[in-house]
């Protein structure tokens, strides 16, 4: 299989960084699905997780929370706002996550920031919808 | 002449002293690598932002530039966001930032230009205080937190965005000490608003797609990258500050090694002279009967 060279950043640290064979990642218009030799782009992300297919495991799990991802011939980076591996998330975690993000939301005054604020928020809440929902299953 | 008594004394606060030094020298030594490791991790981050931000810059054109990248279209009143230290005991780390600051700021002033500060950090306050008290318009505090990280930088970030969005200064620049050995930081000024783009960067050939457009990417990578610039001056600062402190408290136990032995061949050679004085005492006393 053709692999590529990936990097996914965190302001913090770098969670991963390797050659792999596809990832998939949640942009704020849908699931985008890289492979080898996908077009140069740029798009944004919401909170959700990023599937890492790396040559012969079954793939790492990662949660982000908005941030963005660069594809291009040479490499492909996400930096993400907020990076965790999926393991260290938990329902108290994204429950703190949803709490800031909603004092953040009665705090701004901006119409602008208000608005991308409250799409962060709906965002995360569909987030822990699916994260409940995996768990039970 | 310092009596014998007096002379122990003295040695015995200096080496107490030499105790202190040692063990801060220690402790700022365990605290350098937590803190040098923090500062690289988070380059990768801050570089590659730089050079998504430089390809999509490059894209749009002078007038319908964001604010944050074309700037208000005048340079009346500026900003300067001085990133200090919150403790002292690290050698010329604290001054030498803000003396740059201060350099910076007198300039502007010769130049008829409005300066504001917004101090980061409670030992530059203490030294911009005595000559800017009236500039000084907010002093961050982050004492509170023991590890400083991106929720901080933040916070720090939206406040200079809604000050900025008010048009209360249309410039701003921000001063921190680039981390570079432990021997050597250097105090660095940054433009931060409007956005410095690094020209002249690798063009890649490529022509991206962007989802969703363009300009709403840049729209949400501008605030972003202030954050990460914040971030990255906060985070070299921490790690200069320990590494200024290791070797300050270096050279202080040292200084106060070289004094312990000084003295203590001080106080025997008075101890001898002592011996010998009451000797040749006995001696011609002995003789006299």
């Amino acid at each position: 299989m053709a692999t590529f060279k990936f990097e996914l950043v965190s302001p913090e640290r770098i969670l991963f960084s390797g050659d792999v064979v596809s990832v998939i990642v949640p942009a704020v218009e849908g699931e985008i699905t890289v492979l080898a030799g996908h077009a140069p782009m740029v798009a944004t992300l919401k909170a959700g997780i990023v599937l890492v297919q790396a040559t012969s495991d079954n793939g790492k799990e990662f949660f982000v929370n908005g941030g963005l991802i660069e594809i291009n011939a040479g490499a492909t980076t996400i930096l993400a706002e907020q990076g965790r591996f999926l393991e260290d998330v938990n329902a108290a975690v994204l429950d703190q996550e949803i709490l800031t993000a909603e004092t953040k939301l009665t705090g701004s005054q901006d119409e602008d920031e208000k608005r991308r604020l409250h799409e962060a928020l709906v965002q995360l809440r569909e987030f822990k919808h699916v994260f409940d929902s995996r768990k039970a299953a | 002449m310092p009596s014998l008594k007096d002379l122990r004394n003295r040695i015995a606060s200096v080496k107490a002293t030499q105790k202190i030094t040692k063990a801060m020298q220690m402790v700022a030594a365990a605290k350098l690598r937590r803190a040098q490791a923090a500062a690289e991790a988070a380059r990768p981050y801050a570089e590659r932002m730089e050079t998504v931000l430089a390809n999509l810059a490059s894209g749009v054109s002078g007038s319908s530039a964001p604010r944050l990248i074309g700037g208000t279209g005048s340079d009346k009143v500026h900003l300067l966001v001085v990133c200090t230290a919150e403790r002292g005991l690290c050698g010329a780390f604290n001054s030498s930032i803000a003396r740059l600051a201060r350099d910076k700021a007198n300039a502007l002033k010769a130049q008829g230009k409005t300066v504001k500060i917004i101090c980061v950090g409670k030992k530059g306050y203490d030294i911009l205080r005595r000559q800017f008290e009236k500039d000084i318009i907010e002093l961050i505090d982050l004492r509170a937190f023991k590890q400083v990280g991106f929720v901080n930088a933040e916070g720090i970030a939206q406040n200079i965005l809604a000050r900025f969005a008010n048009g209360e200064f249309d410039v701003a620049t921000l001063f921190f000490s680039k981390f570079k050995s432990v021997i050597s930081q250097i105090p660095t000024a940054q433009r931060i608003i409007p956005a410095e783009i690094p020209t002249g960067a690798p063009k890649t050939e490529a022509v991206y797609e962007y989802e969703p457009g363009e300009s709403e990417i840049l729209e949400t990578l501008l605030p972003r990258n202030l954050t990460v610039q914040v971030l990255r001056a906060i985070l070299e600062n921490a790690a200069s500050e320990q590494g200024a402190r290791m070797s300050a408290m270096d050279s202080a136990t040292r200084n106060a090694g070289e004094m312990i032995k000084k003295q203590t061949q001080l106080y025997n050679r008075s101890r001898q002279a002592m011996i010998t004085k009451e000797l040749i005492e006995i001696i011609s006393g002995a003789e006299a009967l």
